[in-house]
């Protein structure tokens, strides 16, 4: 940032002027600065002031509408000590792993299946689509009216399966939850895979076709190790992602039964907008953040060097 | 010969998965109170019946309807623009001064929106925006520009250097070569991040339920949330809202699929 305000001191003169370039060359990051600058104020007042209001707000004990007064490390105290705050940390952190656990393989295989020639296969791309586009407060509405013991698919299959109190036990609420957000998020990762397994080239499956590899076998030699850096990206989206299911759970819900599905995002908004604890609320805001920067830093770690510098290449 | 079985099989199943709630939605959303309670809920009741549906927009939900298109249209909008001209500077910019520029925006895809609620609730009271729409579009905006940024930068990339060159003896100025040659060149990447980001736009939930209170504020997500609350024993109606505040958002990807789609795995790709 130190070197684009000494560019904007110097005098304005763009491309159009015929000075050398090479003299020039400094001076002309003017119009490039010039077109930046609004996306950067956005970025800055609406995304990285609040991150630092984050971590400010949270040495406060602020009631949402009085005066903000720093009281040191009083709401930290109260952080640690909740009972709820380690039942949220503990309940994100299992729906970041169980969420991968489970969307990741069946992503993969969906998507390669889609990438195959066949013309049905792009109609099935269109309707496996159909989830991302409806909201989460639609999803979670329509799971409660679908698992609803006396009038949803209970009834209707007339399967002893679906007439089991899904949302109103502590365990069987996990499985819903996990269910519905894979309901909604496997065809984005899906797609995501389908696109990278049809760029891998066609003669690497030829020539272990030639070798006497089987399907199977090219599937776990050529297909996964191709899909490399679609890991990563796929796995960094799923994981940050994993730490946003507010809505989803909020609506659907509640946190509860009890507290089985309070995840920390939800325990944030409910001990800040509901409880006027927003110093406790940040505290929390701030356990959120660096976990979503020590999830995404350590999924690309685990994807190797090279793969990280790949990343900052297509940026 | 193609034969992939697992996928295949699992493919097929998955398909019965995303569809049965769909199915359950719009068969739902076109029965009476009496055939809910009566008939099979997989099964559709004849003749269907519109009520519901004149129940939901005579219950504002055109206002709600207005609102979203309000909201989508202005964090869309000025998204798009902001992300092409800032992609527009780390890729055509002195890799000195935009490296760090773009290395912010990177980090900005690692931050869980949620964790920033509290500061930006009090950002929009001190502004004296809360419980407008405009507080829904500022920080929707500046949340949106790291992966339109990625996506727009990936496809300037592309474009051929010799293109800008010819530009320059042409004696055009940045600005010229910006709009005349990078946004043509780059139009399939910004239909993606206008489609992807109204998306997300559309479906938002913790902003409006944050940022706004007064009913005629709501957009359709918090709407179809509290409509719920007022309808829990009325699901029909309930259904046929799901239905209706979908309806436009599936036009939208039908008419913007074809760019969606591929912007999305060739960024996804690389």
């Amino acid at each position: 940032m130190a070197t684009t305000t000494t560019e904007l001191s110097s005098p304005p003169r763009d491309g159009a002027s015929p000075a050398p370039a090479r003299a020039a060359k400094e001076r002309t990051q003017l119009p490039h600065v010039l077109f930046a600058l609004p996306a950067l104020v956005m970025f800055g007042v609406f995304a990285l002031l609040p991150l630092l209001g984050v971590i400010a707000l949270s040495f406060t004990t602020w009631n949402g509408i009085g005066a903000i007064e720093f009281t040191g490390l009083t709401s930290w105290k109260e952080v640690l000590s909740r009972s709820s705050t380690w039942n949220g940390l503990a309940l994100v952190v299992l729906m970041v792993v169980a969420t991968w656990l489970t969307q990741t393989p069946l992503s993969i295989l969906l998507g390669a299946f889609l990438a195959g020639p066949q013309r049905y296969r792009n109609v099935l791309a269109v309707l496996y689509f159909l989830p991302l586009l409806l909201s989460s407060a639609a999803i979670a509405i329509t799971y409660k009216s679908l698992l609803d013991p006396n009038f949803g698919l209970a009834s209707g299959l007339n399967m002893d399966v679906f007439a089991l109190n899904w949302l109103g036990d502590t365990t069987l609420v996990w499985y819903v939850v996990l269910f519905v957000i894979a309901w909604q998020f496997i065809p984005f990762h899906t797609l995501i895979y389908q696109g990278a397994v049809r760029q891998i080239p066609q003669s690497m499956y030829e020539a272990a076709q030639i070798d006497g590899a089987g399907r199977v076998r090219q599937f776990f030699s050529i297909t996964l190790p191709q899909l490399k850096y679609t890991m990563i990206t796929s796995s960094t989206l799923m994981v940050v992602g994993a730490l946003t299911y507010f809505d989803l759970i909020f609506v659907l819900t509640q946190g509860g039964p009890g507290v089985a599905t309070r995840i920390l995002p939800l325990d944030m908004y409910l001990t800040g907008f509901r409880g006027n604890e927003m110093g406790v609320a940040s505290g929390l805001a701030m356990m959120l953040v660096v976990l979503g920067l020590g999830l995404a830093l350590g999924v690309q770690r685990l994807g190797g060097k090279d793969a990280s510098a790949s990343q900052m290449e297509g940026a | 010969m193609n034969r992939n079985w697992l996928g295949g099989t699992l493919g097929w199943l998955w398909l019965i998965v995303v569809l049965l709630p769909i199915y359950f939605v719009l068969i739902t959303s076109f029965k009476s109170m009496a055939a809910y309670f009566g008939s099979n809920p997989v099964v559709p009741a004849l003749p269907p019946v519109i009520e519901n549906f004149i129940a939901v927009l005579e219950a504002d939900f055109g206002m709600y309807l207005l609102n979203s298109v309000v909201v989508a249209v202005g964090t869309v909008v000025p998204l798009v623009i902001m992300a092409f001209m800032a992609s527009y500077s780390i890729v055509r910019g002195s890799r000195r001064v935009f490296n760090p520029v773009r290395n912010l925006f990177l980090l900005g895809l690692a931050i869980p929106v949620q964790a920033t609620i509290v500061p930006i609730y009090l950002l929009i009271i001190r502004m004296h925006m809360y419980d407008s729409l405009a507080a829904l579009m500022l920080p929707a905006i500046a949340f949106g520009l790291p992966l339109s940024i990625l996506i727009i930068a990936n496809s300037l990339r592309d474009v051929p250097k010799e293109l800008f060159e010819a530009m320059d003896i042409d004696g055009c100025t940045e600005w010229q070569k910006m709009w005349r040659l990078a946004l043509p060149m780059t139009r399939p990447a910004l239909v993606t991040v206008a489609v992807y980001q109204a998306l997300l736009s559309w479906n938002g939930f913790l902003f409006p339920l944050i940022l706004t209170q007064s009913p005629d504020k709501r957009t359709l997500p918090l709407a179809l949330w509290s409509f719920q609350g007022e309808y829990a024993t009325n699901i029909p109606v309930v259904m046929a809202a799901v239905t209706l505040s979908s309806i436009p958002i599936v036009v939208l990807y039908a008419v913007g699929r074809r760019y969606l789609v591929s912007g999305m795995t060739a960024g996804a790709g690389k």
